[in-house]
């Protein structure tokens, strides 16, 4: 068996407004369209992989939030119907999904030898987050590739970005060692929007385009920042930042999702590719993608 | 049909303990018990709703509020998913859930209705409707919490609330599913280690839990953000709950509180508590925050620029472009004239005319309403919407805004409302409004003595509900 290796890592906005507008038809609800930019990037993204052989997904969903440690889905396979709690009216979605139970364990031993509490979800009955459902969805509607799914553990909450940040550069560390030692190839998501404040209001037509921007101007600024940094290979920055960028633009990098994948990706030095940038009720999301295969080509 | 009324309150915990794994802790035992005990105590005062306002069912578009009459799922906790799943089919009041969502849009709030098969009912609901109703013999209905929402906006959400219970005669029982202090350990324990995370939470639950047992709700309702700085993990919902509880009971110092259980859950402060309105002999304590009937909020936020833009432009524009930006009639610049009295601090006129107008001792005021100036809000709230649907307002924060703004005229021309010697006042519903104006008609206009005439009109140009014409005598 050869070395396992990580052949992209990226960032994957999960708001169930894209796949409601999508109208794939597993969802329930019918959209008239709209937040077409992220859309077209999780296009381009799609295609920029289309030729890279993968066998498995690593995704760490910042809506399944566990507050006593790390969670894994530790069973081989979901199906349900996932219904938003905050936007039902958009998001109903019926899934069926894989799960590679064998390199989920290998990552949860890894962390656990690493002294972090995680725990493997072996109850039949749960209902797997809407986040990781968008994201799977949007990155991989074929969902012909199974998942790693990791929880948000909340520590930022309970402590501090700094200690979130600890915790997360470690787990991503034991991720990668993992998924090394597996000897399978790997894209690794962090499903994450940016800045990310909401709107309290929703327009008559959910997708009324019209309706949507940023909510203020200082979250556009910190966003644009990010992913300056992230184009310009500057990924050691962002992990430095990240203490003001989160509190600043109450940014969904509190979950982890974005350290920890600039973790498993060793804190790229090389640049990201943004495929596409939007707003959505009035959050900032970006898809962006580091293109380790590519890297790793070069430095060959 | 007497008028409905809250019966009983309860604190109750949020997390699955109490009805996976009580056998596994003498605490999370004696929590069990106090529930059952609760149940008991809901179904001796024949309640008919429960309403349940949960912590763990966070919500950003406003407030949701449950109405499939009967949701089934399985429910398993995102941290404690190994004690097992519960199985839930409850009996929801849609009928209700739709009448408070009316009410609440009608106070200003953002409200919707949720109807969704396979809807995810929180772990907080699911706990405290299986074991406080555990045959499902009473109909309930469930709120979410807004994670943005102020104080304003629960207590109006309360308000709202008891608008439905009294209207529809309701006995009605409100529950708040929430931790105290919701620290959990972050590593996994053993039941048998379970205690409150700190010595610091559990001195702080024990005085909060000393308070709600002298029936001091609001009290605790004013801590509420000192509570939760001090022993609240800043998750997305903060320490509200205390807020829409102390609203549904008037705000009121004086309820007699009861604890049934207090323990620990992984740590966090869980507590049975269950208040009833009953007077207690502590005695009524101020309420010093300020009251709200109407939430106002960030309802522009979707339009870019929003309400500033807005405020701008009605300065440069002539009426007619002016009425353009809005949907109600267009704002003048009020008429300037050697005579003439305006004011920024009055309400624009609908109309070419001043705000006032002098002539030798006397001065008369043009038509004034309850529009707030800068911002055209509405004390109380509009009688109607864009479309001209009939809205809930409230007659009395209507009326004492037109004699703010009468007093505003006559600051300028250098006088007061001592000055007022006749008003003609204007009600587009005498029946509905008289009593609530003449109200505060006693408290101020009443006490200076103008001689008065009431008139009912079918309306106003503006979506308000009343209207004063003043003669002031005014000496140079």
């Amino acid at each position: 068996m050869g070395k396992g290796r990580i052949v992209a890592g990226c960032i994957a906005p999960h708001p169930p407004h894209l796949v409601y507008a999508e109208n794939p038809p597993q969802n329930e609800p019918v959209a008239e369209g709209g937040w077409e930019q992220l859309r077209w990037g999780y296009e381009r993204l799609r295609a920029s992989l289309a030729d890279i052989d993968y066998d498995a997904i690593v995704l760490l969903s910042p809506h399944w939030q566990t507050y006593v440690g790390t969670h894994f889905l530790g069973l081989p396979h979901f199906e349900g119907l996932s219904v938003d709690p905050i936007f039902p009216n958009l998001f109903r979605y019926h899934y069926d999904m894989n799960v590679d139970v064998d390199l989920a364990r290998a990552i949860h031993d890894e962390a656990e030898a690493a002294g972090l509490p995680v725990k493997m979800m072996e109850n039949p009955d749960f209902r797997v987050d809407y986040g990781t459902i968008t994201t799977g969805h949007l990155f991989n509607p074929d969902w012909d590739k199974p998942l790693v799914v990791i929880s948000s553990n909340r520590s930022t909450a309970y402590y501090s970005v700094e200690v979130m940040q600890e915790i997360m550069i470690e787990l991503g560390r034991v991720t990668r060692k993992a998924i090394e030692a597996s000897g399978k190839k790997v894209v690794v998501l962090a499903s994450n929007s940016l800045s990310h404040r909401h709107f309290t209001t929703e327009s008559e037509v959910p997708e009324d385009m019209s309706k949507e921007h940023i909510t203020s101007h200082a979250m556009h600024l910190w966003d644009m920042r990010m992913i300056d940094y992230m184009r310009s290979g500057q990924g050691q920055r962002i992990l430095d930042e990240m203490p003001e960028f989160t509190e600043q633009a109450i940014a969904e990098s509190d979950g982890g999702g974005l350290s920890w994948l600039l973790s498993t990706l060793d804190v790229p030095d090389y640049p990201a590719i943004l495929h596409g940038y939007g707003t959505i009720i009035g959050t900032g999301n970006a898809v962006v993608e580091w293109p380790c295969h590519a890297h790793e080509v070069n430095e060959q | 049909m007497s008028e409905g009324s809250v019966v009983a309150s309860f604190v109750v915990p949020v997390h699955p303990h109490t009805v996976l794994a009580p056998d596994q802790n003498p605490g999370w035992q004696n929590l069990r018990n106090a529930f059952d005990e609760a149940a008991q105590t809901i179904r001796d005062l024949d309640a008919d709703l429960l309403i349940v306002y949960s912590t763990t069912w966070p919500s950003i578009i406003g407030h949701q509020i449950q109405a499939d009459p009967n949701p089934e799922w399985v429910m398993v906790d995102h941290d404690f998913h190994d004690l097992g799943s519960i199985p839930y089919s409850f009996n929801i009041d849609a009928t209700f859930a739709h009448a408070w969502d009316d009410a609440n849009r009608a106070r200003g709030l953002q409200s919707r209705c949720v109807n969704y098969k396979g809807f995810p009912i929180d772990v907080g609901s699911v706990v405290a409707l299986t074991l406080l109703n555990p045959d499902n013999s009473i109909p309930a209905v469930i709120v979410s919490s807004n994670m943005y929402a102020n104080r304003n906006e629960t207590t109006v959400l309360a308000k709202s609330c008891l608008d439905v219970v009294k209207a529809q005669g309701r006995r009605a029982v409100a529950i708040t599913a929430m931790s105290l202090s919701n620290r959990m350990f972050t590593d996994f324990i053993q039941p048998e280690a379970d205690k409150i995370h700190s010595l610091k939470d559990d001195e702080w639950n024990r005085k909060i839990l000393e308070f709600l047992e002298q029936g001091r709700m609001e009290d605790v309702g004013q801590l509420s953000r000192t509570i939760h700085q001090q022993i609240r993990v800043q998750k997305v919902v903060a320490f509200k709950p205390m807020w829409w509880l102390s609203a549904m009971n008037g705000n009121r110092n004086d309820l007699t509180g009861r604890v049934l259980a207090y323990e620990a859950i992984h740590g966090a402060g869980g507590a049975v508590v269950h208040m009833d309105p009953t007077p207690s002999g502590v005695g009524d304590k101020e309420y010093d925050e300020d009251d709200v009937e109407y939430f106002h909020g960030e309802r522009g936020v979707l339009d870019a620029g929003g309400e500033q833009v807005d405020d701008h432009a009605e300065s440069q524009l002539a009426p007619e472009a002016a009425e353009a930006t809005g949907s109600g009639p267009a704002l003048w610049e009020p008429v300037e004239g050697e005579d003439a009295v305006n004011t920024d601090t009055a309400p624009k006129p609908v109309g070419a005319y001043p705000h006032a107008r002098r002539v030798g001792d006397m001065l008369y005021l043009s038509g004034v309403g309850p529009r707030q100036p800068g911002t055209n809000a509405i004390p109380g709230g509009p009688i109607h919407d864009e479309n001209g649907e009939p809205l809930e307002y409230d007659i009395q924060a209507q009326t004492r805004a037109v004699v703010n703004n009468v007093e505003r005229v006559l600051i300028e021309a250098g006088g007061s409302l001592e000055n007022v010697v006749d008003v003609t006042s204007f009600l587009v519903d005498m029946k509905r409004d008289f009593a609530g104006y003449n109200e505060v008609w006693a408290e101020t206009l009443g006490k200076v003595g103008p001689t008065r005439t009431t008139l009912a009109i079918r309306s106003l140009p503006t979506p308000i509900a009343v209207e004063m014409k003043v003669v002031a005598h005014l000496p140079k």
